[in-house]
């Protein structure tokens, strides 16, 4: 019976097919669709962002509280105080406190390049001697990808000076939230690092191994110099957040922006610090962010272009 | 003639499927053996098993009497000596041609940069692409970029050279420059061991016809001997097909 259906409708299409052959078809858009096309295109898109972002101010500005909000979050004076803080009345700079930010990604980003990158390579390796470590660092890369970081921040930053180990537990937070950024994004790092390495074609070892390079020499000059093509877009990503993760290390009572802007909160009962703090978070990641974006798109048409 | 290479009963399976079965095959200094048959018949594993990129489950290869499935061998010295070409020809994209060239000889061979400069521009002079020494390998076409592969194995100055249906991918008007270098290393006593569609090439520089059928060797002859009187009714109907 379905058989017999099909057949029909396709006796059926053929014949509609043969009547219309006489009358050459028309490519023009109905009038409705040719609205929007070019000059009236960018007229429709001015219009179209002058309301949509006229109406999120007049949310904001009209809203029941909106008079409050501007006071306590967007207040002029106190995000200046908050910038610039005040020794005297124990109030600590968010400008400064980012500084701290910025020592602490910098250091973490250093150690993660190279942990993770020691972390990835041990998970590769093939010797029978290093089996034991191959384990080891796939369990390290399941356990900190699966924890939160602020329990490792706390973990860290509390459990290793109560070991009373020395050196090793008498720092400052600052650098128990490194250490924790640092144990966390390793592990992210290492499976990048891992996809990349694994991205290069076969028949590219294939062809370095008929060279006779050895398996460190395959890796040095033919299959890492390929991995950093790919592996940069999604590392720099994780940079980004990690960036932003220092401001975690305010819970160990680190005092960096977020902190700052907390002492300031609690001390003048204004949060415009925490605008500021964000400001300034901004201006740190958004260069990157756009970098990030630049070098993606650079290697999509690259791939595109076909090569 | 020196034997460079012997396959004797070689077997090779990948899971349940049985690419190689009791290959043996004699490989001479100076000489070139083609190995035809169809796509699948285990030309290709042949020679990666060759050069230790696929290991054997049965028989052994030697090269220059030495077992290479002794686990004293070191894969990467074996490889030194004998080198190879792929169908996609795996230039390295990172590299210009030629860096492509002087990997081999500079980081396997450890010789010294300057020297193996001078030989490795002679090379690309020999192909005609020595203006070309700076691109990249993106930059050329496909039967450019088959040709400095195989002069990147010559760099190697490998006693064998082993070549995996090198024109394959090739646009068909590119063919023929590609054949035109093999003729000459053939004509200059390069040893080779060539798997190859290209009927008509064998024919002319092949001293030994060798036809695979499904990891057998059916029959293995001079060009005359296949090509005019094959004596067995596979190797007829092959090529009767390609031919």
């Amino acid at each position: 019976m379905a058989r017999h259906l099909h057949e029909r409708s396709l006796t059926e299409a053929l014949v509609v097919a043969s009547t219309q052959e006489s009358s050459a078809p028309s490519f023009f858009a109905p009038r409705r669709k040719r609205l929007l096309v070019g000059r009236r295109g960018l007229v429709a898109s001015l219009l179209s962002s002058v309301i949509i972002l006229g109406a999120l101010v007049a949310v904001f500005w009209l809203a029941p509280g909106g008079a409050n909000v501007r006071y306590f979050f967007f207040n002029p004076h106190d995000m200046w105080a908050s910038f610039v803080g005040d020794p005297q009345k124990g109030l600590s700079s968010v400008g400064q406190g980012l500084l701290t930010n910025i020592w602490m990604f910098l250091i973490s980003e250093l150690l993660v390049l190279f942990f993770g990158l020691v972390i990835a390579w041990t998970r590769m390796t093939q010797s029978p001697v290093l089996a034991p470590f191959r384990f080891l660092s796939a369990l390290y890369t399941d356990i900190f990808r699966g924890i939160p970081i602020l329990l490792v921040i706390f973990m860290v930053g509390f459990g290793l000076p109560a070991l009373s180990l020395g050196v090793l537990s008498n720092q400052s937070p600052a650098v128990y939230g490194c250490m924790a950024l640092t144990i966390t994004y390793s592990a992210y790092v290492a499976e990048v690092f891992r996809a990349g390495i694994h991205s290069v074609p076969n028949g590219q070892i294939f062809a370095a191994r008929s060279l006779g390079l050895s398996n460190a020499a395959t890796m040095r000059r033919v299959i890492l110099p390929q991995a950093v093509r790919t592996v940069i877009p999604p590392l720099l990503n994780d940079f980004i957040s990690l960036q932003k993760d220092t401001a975690l290390v305010s819970v160990l009572g680190a005092v960096e922006a977020t902190r700052a802007a907390q002492i300031y909160g609690s001390t003048d009962f204004n949060f415009s610090g925490y605008v500021v703090a964000a400001g300034l978070f901004l201006l740190m990641t958004i260069p990157l962010t756009r970098f990030t974006d630049r070098l993606i798109e650079r290697d999509r048409t690259r791939r595109l272009a076909g090569n | 003639m020196e034997k460079v290479l012997e396959l004797a009963n070689v077997s090779k399976r990948f899971g349940s499927n049985e690419v190689l079965k009791n290959v043996s095959l004699d490989l001479h200094r100076h000489e070139v053996v083609c190995l035809i048959g169809a796509s699948g018949s285990g030309k290709s594993t042949l020679l990666r098993c060759s050069n230790l990129l696929e290991k054997v489950d049965g028989g052994t290869i030697s090269l220059f009497g030495q077992d290479l499935g002794d686990p004293r061998i070191d894969p990467s010295l074996v490889r030194r000596h004998i080198a190879m070409v792929f169908q996609s020809y795996n230039l390295f994209p990172h590299l210009n041609v030629l860096e492509n060239i002087l990997l081999g000889p500079v980081h396997s061979l450890k010789r010294k940069r300057a020297d193996v400069l001078g030989e490795a521009m002679e090379l690309l002079e020999r192909i005609g692409l020595a203006d070309r020494a700076k691109d990249f390998p993106d930059r050329l076409s496909g039967g450019q970029q088959q040709r400095v592969a195989i002069v990147r194995s010559l760099a190697m100055q490998p006693d064998i050279l082993l070549l995996d249906e090198v024109t394959s991918a090739l646009d068909p008007t590119l063919v023929g420059e590609v054949l035109d270098l093999l003729r000459d290393l053939a004509q200059q006593g390069t040893t080779m061991l060539i798997a190859t569609h290209e009927m008509n090439f064998a024919k002319e520089v092949a001293h030994q016809v060798v036809y695979l059928d499904q990891g057998v060797l059916v029959e293995r002859g001079t060009p005359e001997e296949m090509f005019s009187a094959p004596q067995h009714e596979a190797t007829r109907q092959f090529l009767g097909r390609v031919l």
